[in-house]
């Protein structure tokens, strides 16, 4: 009973507890020395496994955990003052010694140094790509073989793209603090981005293991969260970031096909949407409505008209008016596809048809599949053609599976 | 690529529209940029109200409103990237402030936008 009992205790403490240890240590020791932060969290729950093994689980695992972590961070640096050389100068200088610092695992300083964190990893001189990894191993706890699994990557690419990470936070000289107010603003739109890339990389993961994936987006949830909850951070713009994914998130269970694969938007059972979290977004989409629109604002609106499932007038011209406007503020091709469905829903097929032939995003397979929609039940034939060039240019399964889908139910003479 | 502005001329600035109109004008126009930027065609533009507006004439004379003896207006402008003037010119001939006899929309180039590729 109490092995079964710790080996669920463990993992999930690992999740919900490395990243804070980490956190600590990192904004105790500086950030020159990040992987003895990691080392010290990880090593931590390495004597828990052989400890508790033997001893069973103390009544209060947390705590044992902290006192661990303590004790082995302290250590880390007497060592280095006992063992001369470059280390020991370096963590001389930046901390005092060990006996008078205080490793300090309060709620309000784990809070701190996690978001300082995140401003760090988030820092411009580090690549999105980077930031996303770098984010998922000290904010999220994730351990490489996850992260390698949802980037359908190999676990030694990850380890190295953490290595450069790394590197370029200790050559940049990226302090463990809060921007300033001057700062801020720019500081959080790049925060930002990496958590909404964060969430949609969880949330289009062409990974099979839906459990991850929904592990990837409430990670993003929690961390846009955290900023909501400092008032220097929570910001207009960030109230928005956190609605959309709160509307994004709340079809979770409806889109999950039996396969491991997807459910489309317009074959969910709506009666699966979490309607909590739809209230959820609703509330926060509210409060970002103070600040001047944004690109996560209009999203989220959007977002929260495809929680209407009933196709009305008012919806998809509201849709039409947001995507005209996000484009105006920020292009990409999938704001101007759906722009260009939206289109066809308020004005018919034909005027789809014209403007979808004008974008030419011919190396994007959504543009033909999009064609085919529109074609479908004006010619048939061309529908077809379209559906096929598509089938050309998708690369996941799921993609392929449902343009094939398409172009067995079309009839042509 | 180059950027052109496309300026919005109102033969007759004093004509007053009903507010229904001014909201189906308003919706078309939304439309009509849209599909300029569903095409990453969008550079920027505004529209230019008639409320605080002002000429400054020689000799430093302010006059309010811009019509003068002049009827004719600008209403706005936007911006586009296009390849050729033609390529402009396509974008202008769906305007809708053409729908307005006697409105005209002039294509202008701007000066130092002209990227390499």
């Amino acid at each position: 009973m109490q092995n079964n009992k710790q080996q669920e205790l463990i993992p999930h403490l690992f999740r919900t507890e490395f990243r804070k240890i980490a956190a600590v240590l990192c904004k105790t020791f500086g950030m020159e020395h990040i992987e003895a932060a990691e080392d010290i969290a990880g090593e931590t729950f390495l004597s828990a496994l052989e400890t508790w093994t033997y001893k069973g689980i103390p009544a209060n695992p947390t705590a044992w955990l902290y006192t661990v972590a303590r004790n082995k961070a302290k250590n880390y640096i007497s060592r280095g003052r006992l063992y001369s050389g470059k280390v020991t100068a370096e963590i001389q200088h930046s901390i005092p010694a060990s006996t008078e610092i205080e490793i300090d695992l309060s709620d309000e300083n784990i809070t701190d140094s996690q978001l300082q964190m995140l401003f760090a990893v988030c820092h411009p001189s580090i690549s999105t790509e980077s930031q996303i990894v770098l984010a998922l191993r000290i904010l999220c706890g994730f351990g490489v073989a996850e992260i390698a699994t949802a980037f359908l990557s190999n676990k030694e690419t990850i380890n190295k793209r953490l290595f450069r990470a790394k590197e370029k936070l200790r050559l940049e000289k990226v302090q463990l603090e809060f921007p300033g107010e001057v700062g801020i603003n720019s500081r959080l739109d790049t925060v930002l981005t990496t958590l909404y890339l964060l969430f949609s990389e969880g949330y289009y993961s062409e990974s099979r293991d839906a459990v991850l994936r929904e592990d990837l987006c409430l990670e993003a949830m929690r961390l846009t969260y955290l900023l909501i909850e400092n008032e220097t951070t929570n910001r207009p713009n960030v109230n928005a970031l956190f609605a959309l994914m709160c509307f994004h998130s709340s079809r979770f269970e409806a889109r999950k096909a039996e396969n491991g694969g997807l459910v489309l938007y317009q074959d969910q059972d709506e009666k699966l949407w979490n309607m909590e979290l739809i209230a959820k977004g609703a509330y926060y989409l509210k409060q970002a409505s103070r600040g001047r629109l944004s690109k996560y604002q209009l999203e989220a609106t959007i977002a929260y008209w495809n929680t209407q499932k009933e196709d009305t007038t008012e919806k998809w011209e509201n849709i039409l008016h947001l995507y005209n406007v996000l484009l105006q503020l920020k292009y990409s091709p999938i704001a101007a596809l759906n722009r260009t469905y939206a289109l066809s829903k308020v004005r018919g097929k034909q005027t789809a048809i014209t403007e979808a032939e004008k974008i030419k995003l011919t190396d994007n397979h959504f543009y033909f599949t999009l064609l085919g929609e529109l074609y479908t039940g004006i010619d048939n034939q061309k529908a077809k053609e379209h559906f096929k060039k598509a089938l050309l240019l998708a690369r996941t399964i799921t993609d392929k599976q449902t343009i094939q889908k398409k172009i067995d139910e079309i009839l042509t003479d | 690529m180059k950027e052109f502005m496309l300026i919005f001329r109102h033969e007759d600035g004093s004509k007053v529209a009903s507010p229904e109109q001014i909201q189906v004008w308003m919706k078309q126009t939304m439309d009509w940029i849209g599909g300029i930027a569903a095409q990453n065609k969008f550079s920027g533009g505004n529209g230019l109200p008639f409320d605080n507006s002002r000429v400054v004439w020689h000799n430093n004379e302010v006059t309010n409103g811009p019509f003068g003896e002049i009827k004719e207006t600008i209403g706005g402008y936007i911006i586009v990237k296009a390849e050729s003037v033609d390529e402009a010119v396509e974008f202008a001939k769906g305007c809708p402030v053409l729908q307005g006899d006697g409105n005209s929309v002039e294509v202008r180039r701007l000066v130092g936008k002209e990227d390499d590729d």
